[in-house]
């Protein structure tokens, strides 16, 4: 009854038998190949987890060691002389970052509320720029660093300020755009119906709405700037000594490990795997504590 | 029936706050604007003056001098050109392929009881300060390296002559492996979102038509993510060569250009790091402008990059793991 369909003469009966059976006869090969393929990408997911692994697991082995009380409440000592921690580096790290942060990320979120709200040539090109610049290499930021600050100025907690702050403003730029971005048109159309300003619209709607992903934005590039150490590497000079006046030269965590490193004193390596744990515990809090913080705030908004 | 009271408006324009006119917050945010382009724009400018007596002294034939010896005059920065485009060109080849399959196996793989922790984990790490693994690469990597390695390397595949010389431990070799675990996971996060991007019908329609799980990666999916994989490379390609003190840490420091992979070598942040503090005259404005050949290169690069990216619609992909 179906002698219509089956008949020879219809091509396009011929030619899906031809598929199927070309189809059948390179299955197995086709599936050999996809498992082998698909074995690869195993392997070499297991090729990029060792290394991640290892260098968690050697800083946290050899990092915790040199967590002493010491560590936290001594300056560092000259070479060969044992003993001493990295409070001072710890200082300058925390003094240098706060008043980065506290300069960039006003800017960054009224740039970022800029760019959310306008459209046109000035406001893609500025959105490129920010964007270009989360990615140009940080030394030339450390030579912009000393050109403005240093050279006009000297060796200073504040030039190292000047270098984090810049490196993170971009990233706080774009992140805060983004979350400018996310907020409903019809929150604002709504605030704007009854007749607010809009700065208060920006204030009460608009900020409080894309507050979640402003706040991990600031944290991520907060949790960059903490270890940035090539811009410090040109400006802030270090400091054997607690200093918490920024204008004065200063020490911190990332320029600290880099010059320890190559030490050929043991005492002196330890303290550089402290304080690369250190900052490796501080970023990864702040990395995880923005998404944990971002999702609980997204919750009560509900 | 209960009435309900409505609360009674404040008068529009005499709230307990003052608030700025539209024209003076329209003003506000475009001066702060302005002062984030004036910074770029100063930042270009002032390292291009900085460098400049560099040119003018030496013309511009010193970028592609071999010899960098500042007590004779001589300020060639080929070598460390060399070192920055070798030591990035060893991570990149090892990344890309490593960090594309990594991407497929999270995104496609890996159950998806385990893919949110292990996608956040490789999120985390690209956030790992540099000099951390820097300092890992220094002193775990690097015995192991000259130990065992790099006589590996020379015995096996010494015949090839990128293997020769002394076993060194840091090395062009050691700072590309270094680079290479760094930018991982930066490849792998953004390749990974722009690979779940892929329409799922798209996926289904290849799978119900007997495509098997690998056909439909090759043929579907990756074509799809072709643009975005390109930039999130590019991306990576930009921190490898901009990247200093992990750099400066394993290489060795030497101003010759490396004859094998074995070799001790130097790139330009490098050179910038560890000579900037005794640096004064025309050898420092040389630095500057090592400095500024750097920054173009790096603003092309992440130009492509963001273009690419862009252009695959995902926007905003790398800003959060973009370092």
């Amino acid at each position: 009854m179906t002698a219509l369909l089956e008949s020879p003469a219809d091509p396009s009966v011929e030619r899906r038998r031809a598929v199927r059976e070309a189809a059948a006869s390179t299955l197995r090969r086709r599936k050999l190949g996809s498992q082998v393929a698909l074995g690869v990408c195993w392997l070499f997911l297991a090729i990029a987890v060792v290394p991640l692994i290892a260098v968690v697991y050697y800083v946290i082995l050899k990092g915790l060691p040199a967590w002493s009380v010491d560590f936290f409440t001594h300056s560092t000592t000259p070479e060969g002389v044992p003993g001493g921690g990295a409070w001072n580096a710890i200082v300058g790290t925390v003094v240098i970052t706060v008043i980065g942060t506290a300069v960039a990320v006003p800017v960054g979120l009224l740039c970022g509320l800029f760019l959310a709200e306008s459209q046109g040539r000035a406001a893609s090109t500025l959105r490129f720029t920010a964007d270009v610049m989360t990615g140009i290499p940080s030394i030339t930021v450390g030579i912009f660093g000393y050109i403005a600050i240093v050279r006009n100025y000297h060796y200073s907690g504040l030039a190292g300020s000047f270098a984090v702050g810049f490196i993170m403003l971009p990233v706080i730029i774009r992140a805060g755009e983004t979350a400018f971005r996310g907020v409903p048109r019809s929150l604002n159309e709504a605030a704007m119906a009854l007749g607010a300003r809009r700065a208060t619209i920006a204030r009460k709607v608009v900020v409080p709405t894309a507050l979640p992903g402003v706040i991990t934005g600031v944290l991520l590039a907060v949790a960059r700037g903490l270890g940035e150490t090539a811009p410090l590497l040109l400006t802030i000079f270090g400091n054997q000594y607690l200093e918490w006046n920024p204008t004065k030269p200063m020490a911190a965590l990332p320029t600290l490990i880099y010059s320890y490193s190559g030490q050929p004193y043991a005492d002196l390596v330890q303290i550089a795997w402290g304080a690369a744990l250190l900052l490796v515990v501080v970023v990864l809090v702040l990395s995880i504590g923005s998404r944990l913080l971002a999702a609980y705030l997204r919750k009560e908004h509900r | 029936m209960t009435t309900v009271e409505a609360p009674v408006p404040r008068q529009a324009g005499r709230g307990r706050r003052w608030s700025l006119p539209d024209k003076g917050y329209r003003g506000m945010l475009a001066v702060t604007a302005v002062v984030f382009g004036a910074l770029a724009v100063w930042f270009l400018v002032s390292v291009t003056i900085q460098a400049e007596p560099a040119f003018s002294t030496l013309g511009f034939g010193w970028i592609f001098g071999g010899t960098w010896n500042p007590s004779h005059g001589q300020y060639g920065l080929l070598p460390f050109i060399l070192g920055t485009l070798e030591s990035t060109a060893i991570a990149v080849v090892l990344a890309f392929p490593i960090g594309l399959g990594t991407a497929v196996a999270l995104a496609f793989l890996v159950p998806s009881r385990v893919r949110p922790i292990l996608s956040t984990t490789v999120e985390l790490l690209a956030a790992v300060p540099s000099v951390v693994y820097g300092l890992w690469g220094l002193i775990v990597l690097a015995p192991v390296f000259r130990s065992t390695v790099e006589p590996f390397l020379t015995s096996a595949l010494g015949w090839t002559g990128l293997f020769n010389g002394p076993d060194n431990g840091p090395s062009l070799l050691l700072a590309g492996v270094i680079l290479f675990i760094m930018i991982l996971p930066t490849m792998v996060a953004i390749s990974r979102d722009v690979l779940i991007v892929v329409p799922n019908e798209q996926v289904e329609g290849a799978r119900a038509l007997g495509a098997t799980r690998w056909q439909v990666l090759r043929k579907v999916v990756l074509p799809g993510a072709r643009t975005g994989i390109l930039g999130a490379f590019t991306l990576a390609t930009g921190r490898a060569l901009g990247e200093t003190v992990a750099v400066a840490m394993v290489i060795g420091n030497s101003p010759y250009i490396a004859h094998s992979l074995n070799s001790s070598a130097a790139t330009i942040p490098s050179l910038i790091v560890n000579n900037f503090g005794e640096s004064t005259g025309t050898e420092l404005s040389a630095l500057f402008g090592a400095g500024l050949v750097l920054l173009l290169i790096g603003i092309l690069v992440n130009s492509a990059a963001r273009w690419l990216v862009w252009s695959t619609g995902h926007e905003g992909a790398g800003v959060e793991v973009g370092r």
